[in-house]
């Protein structure tokens, strides 16, 4: 059996699944110490199920811990960003585009030396391993004890990144090291921006995964556990330490991820409606569709792999105002505080779980406080939140046909009709805990991102390599290997080039093999 | 004459996306580059062709190579400065100006970087009114200018000097000299005099680009319509709006080459519109006739934020609407068209300029 759990802003919740069945679940507050959080949680779960702690194999966590230490610009290391370009790249150096108050409390320590690769392989310059070394003594002089280190086209070839980590490393042995080639893709200033990120979470980190390594221990749970990312697979708890960027997109992931195994589809919308806003994204093959423009976490550009979801202001606490023939719904929210503030509870704000039990589709408070609303009010409101989610669902949509739509979210009761587009509307039992579900069902992956010469080799033959890589990947990653799918394809040639170069992006899929 | 700070470049990046029909490669980097060379040596002083002296030296600077490859390999900064400096010996005169080979694109903004750093004047003017994917397809080219002269330089510090017959030669030669140095170079080209310039290039492209850059920034400030925005200060015609239901995209002779499908939604429902690229946008073809063809320009929004997107960016899946702009009268010339006319892209078909085709329409500049 696993256990997944989701350690949010605000809830903590655990599930224990076997197999593809979900044995039971609870939601409890998160701490800020985290771990007597997920203590309580986890006590809880196990005395309600009583499952035996043996019969556990492994547990999964999703958190958005490092993406809100970002936003809020808190426990941050400064951070030794190197690059290896030069002669190349001087015109715009690393931290170039960040929010001012951002890179002030990384501190700005740029080192440009000498390193990098042409598109084709070849060195921009040698690596000079003194150049390195004066490096290094700067970065112990400063006392700094984190370094991002990026190299031109190191996701062609990782070389130059790992040659200038070992010699850091052999200056300065406790120094924490990020690399660009295990962060992103193509796209020097994004890869690096992440990785400079990256490197300012590395403290947070330890301290992260040792608080979630003593809250197991603390409970005799001494099983491997993992951690989930933005694309909705797992890493080993080792990994997300080192690369804590990687879980940034791991919230709205996880939803969506647990809503497809929630209702059994690979594809289709789902709609996770919140108290104050809505979340719309698309599932392909089970997974979320990935957003093609670049992402900006903090005010920082990257180019994640991040899922591309649709905000909206509609929740179970929205706002309802009304202006001569005109209804607004939201975008603000009486939140939390829905059981004080709306009419139903007794309050005198009208919200939109006001109108949907006034017109008869909710049994929540009383409804014999809205018995006197204007019907005609009722009726608009009604019409206008539906309105919302079939602009959204139809905004999502990725072609013309008719397609499954899964609710989720304590909101999902502002939904009375049917949706515009939605073939079928399914509402999971278990919704409230679908990112805990997605955390404890994730997979293993392993992705390809790179630039492939067709002189001497056919398209096929070349995306027949990236796919076998992505697969050798995923393997080494921990999935087994009888379960791996290419979920993503993706080969765009190098324009303004003869010689046939083509970038290929392959994704790989597979169940952790469970021991 | 007046002074470009860097809240105006924010302005003609966007409108060169626009103008870039889907290719000229992402502004982002250009636009970053020319803001760090402003921020370090002060604004840039934009001068219209009509101030520039008859017996002024003019020459374009840009950026050549793959425009996937310039968002990993990042010049110096000193390339641009190399190549025009190169140009300037091999000549034996000063050059007063430079100016952008094209309006569309990341070289919109890359003679910002070079104007600034050696605080060199830039006229507001180009040799396109848009982007193409070859060099010889400028205006200057249909006046007999000849764009060598020509310097190319890399980060490496590795330079030369292209002497060619005709335009078409010089790209051939400097395609495959960019190649060498990494698949990116700065290049400094199409040396020319006042008078040339004023008679061969488009003048007021850069003012263009930052009006259509300020028009879409400020309509979805204002909760306004982007698109018709848009359509209005082009003069442009909204051709088709639908859903992304196929992209392809294949490497042919150095360029890439491709087709995208778009299924109508709205007005258009029940119709297709297939856009063949090369590069930038070439022809739409709706429901097996081409409705807008090159010269004109065919360009690709967000449906909703009526943001550009390049064709490098199209992807399954999203809503778009595709507007057609008329092309500048210049390529309208018998000579404009045997350039970049449809049949030099191979398309068997005479050229009819869009608002001809749109005639039907009974208003320019608005959404349908």
């Amino acid at each position: 059996m696993r256990i997944g759990i989701d350690v949010g802003g605000t809830n903590t919740d655990a599930v224990v699944m076997d197999g593809s069945q979900v044995i039971g679940w609870t939601k409890t507050p998160t701490t800020p110490d985290v771990s007597s959080g997920i203590i309580t949680a986890l006590t809880d779960l196990l005395d309600r199920t009583a499952v035996a702690k043996q019969d556990i194999s492994a547990v999964m966590i999703g958190t958005t811990h490092f993406t809100n230490a970002v936003v809020e610009r808190r426990r941050l290391l400064e951070v030794a960003a190197v690059r290896l370009a030069l002669p190349a790249t001087e015109t715009l150096p690393p931290m170039v585009d960040w929010p001012q108050d951002l890179a002030e409390v990384l501190g700005q320590h740029i080192y440009l030396v000498h390193g990098g690769h042409e598109f084709d392989g070849r060195e921009i310059a040698p690596l000079d391993p003194d150049e390195i070394r004066r490096v290094a003594a700067d970065i112990r002089a400063k006392g700094l004890r984190s370094a991002a280190i990026s190299s031109v086209f190191s996701p062609v070839n990782t070389i130059m990144e790992e040659e200038a980590a070992d010699i850091l490393r052999a200056e300065i042995p406790d120094l924490y090291i990020s690399l660009s080639s295990q962060v992103g893709r193509l796209g020097l200033l994004e890869r690096e921006n992440a990785t400079i990120m990256n490197a300012s979470l590395q403290d947070l980190a330890r301290r992260v995964a040792a608080s979630f390594r003593s809250a197991l221990n603390h409970l005799d749970l001494h099983v491997p556990f993992y951690i989930s990312q933005n694309d909705g697979t797992l890493m080993s708890a080792d990994y997300a330490e080192r690369y804590p960027v990687l879980t940034f997109a791991s919230g709205p992931t996880n939803s969506m991820r647990g809503a497809a195994f929630l209702s059994g589809l690979k594809d289709a919308m789902v709609v996770d409606i919140g108290g104050t806003t809505s979340d719309v994204g698309m599932l392909i093959h089970g997974f979320p569709r990935e957003a093609s423009v670049s992402v900006e976490i903090g005010g920082v550009r990257t180019n994640f792999r991040m899922p591309d979801v649709l905000s909206f202001g509609l929740g179970g606490g929205s706002l309802v105002r009304s202006q001569a023939d005109q209804v607004q719904i939201g975008p603000d929210s009486v939140g939390y505080e829905l059981t004080e503030k709306s009419l139903v509870f007794g309050g005198s704000t009208l919200t939109t779980t006001d109108i949907v039990v006034a017109a008869n589709k909710a049994d929540i408070g009383e409804r014999s406080r809205v018995a006197d609303l204007d019907s005609v009010l009722v009726q608009r409101s009604i019409d206008e939140m539906q309105r919302m989610v079939d602009r959204a669902v139809d905004r999502m949509k990725t072609s013309a046909a008719d397609l499954p739509v899964v609710l989720v979210g304590g909101g999902s009761i502002l939904v009375t009709r049917e949706i515009q587009g939605a073939s079928r509307i399914v509402r999971p039992e278990q919704a409230p805990v679908a990112n805990a579900i997605g955390a404890a069902i994730a997979q293993v992956g392993g992705e390809v991102d790179r630039v492939f010469s067709l002189d001497g080799q056919s398209r096929t033959e070349a995306l027949d390599a990236a796919k076998q890589e992505a697969s050798d990947k995923a393997i080494a990653a921990g999935a087994s290997p009888e379960t791996i799918q290419i979920v993503d394809v993706e080969d765009v040639p190098l324009s303004y080039l003869p010689g046939n170069a083509v970038r290929v992006r392959v994704k790989a899929v597979g169940d952790l093999s469970m021991a | 004459m007046r002074l470009i700070h860097p809240e105006n470049l924010e302005d003609i990046a966007l409108g060169a996306t626009v103008l870039g029909t889907g290719g000229g490669g992402d502004p982002y980097v250009g636009k970053l580059m020319a803001l760090q060379a402003i921020r370090r040596s002060g604004p840039v002083q934009l001068v219209d062709p009509s101030e520039v002296d008859d017996d002024a030296i003019i020459a374009h600077t840009a950026m050549m190579g793959a425009p996937t490859v310039m968002v990993e390999k990042l010049p110096n900064g000193r390339e641009i400065e190399h190549a025009l400096l190169s140009l300037q010996s091999y000549l034996g005169k000063k050059i007063d100006y430079t100016t952008s080979a094209e309006a569309g694109g990341i070289n919109s903004t890359i003679p910002f970087t070079v104007a600034a750093r050696l605080g060199l004047p830039m006229v507001d003017a180009d040799g396109m009114g848009r982007a193409f994917p070859e060099l010889q397809m400028v205006t200057p080219t249909l006046y007999g200018i000849s764009a060598t002269p020509m310097a190319i330089a890399d980060e490496k510090g590795n330079s030369a000097v292209i002497n060619a017959p005709t335009n078409r030669w010089t790209e051939t030669m400097a395609r495959t000299i960019t190649i060498d140095m990494g698949s990116t170079a700065l290049i400094a080209l199409y040396p020319m005099t006042g008078r040339q310039l004023k008679e061969a290039m488009i003048g007021g492209t850069l003012t263009r680009a930052e009006t259509i850059g300020r028009t879409l920034r400020e309509a979805r400030e204002g909760h306004r319509d982007p698109i018709e925005a848009l359509l209005r200060v082009t003069g442009g015609f909204e051709v088709f709006c639908g859903k992304v239901q196929d992209v392809r995209r294949r490497t042919e002779r150095g360029f890439a080459r491709g087709e995208a499908t778009i299924e109508g939604l709205d007005e258009d429902e029940s119709s297709k519109l297939v856009l063949h690229f090369q590069n930038e946008n070439l022809v739409a073809i709706r429901d097996g006739e081409i409705i807008v063809s090159v010269p004109d320009l065919i360009t690709v929004l967000d449906a909703e934020t009526g943001d550009p997107i390049t064709t490098e960016g199209l992807r399954y899946g999203f809503r778009v609407v595709v507007i057609g702009i008329p092309s500048h009268p210049k390529w309208r010339s018998p000579m404009g068209l045997e350039i970049v006319g449809p049949r030099y892209f191979g398309y068997d078909i005479d050229y009819v300029p869009i608002e001809e085709r749109f005639a039907d329409r009974g208003r320019e500049g608005g959404r349908r």
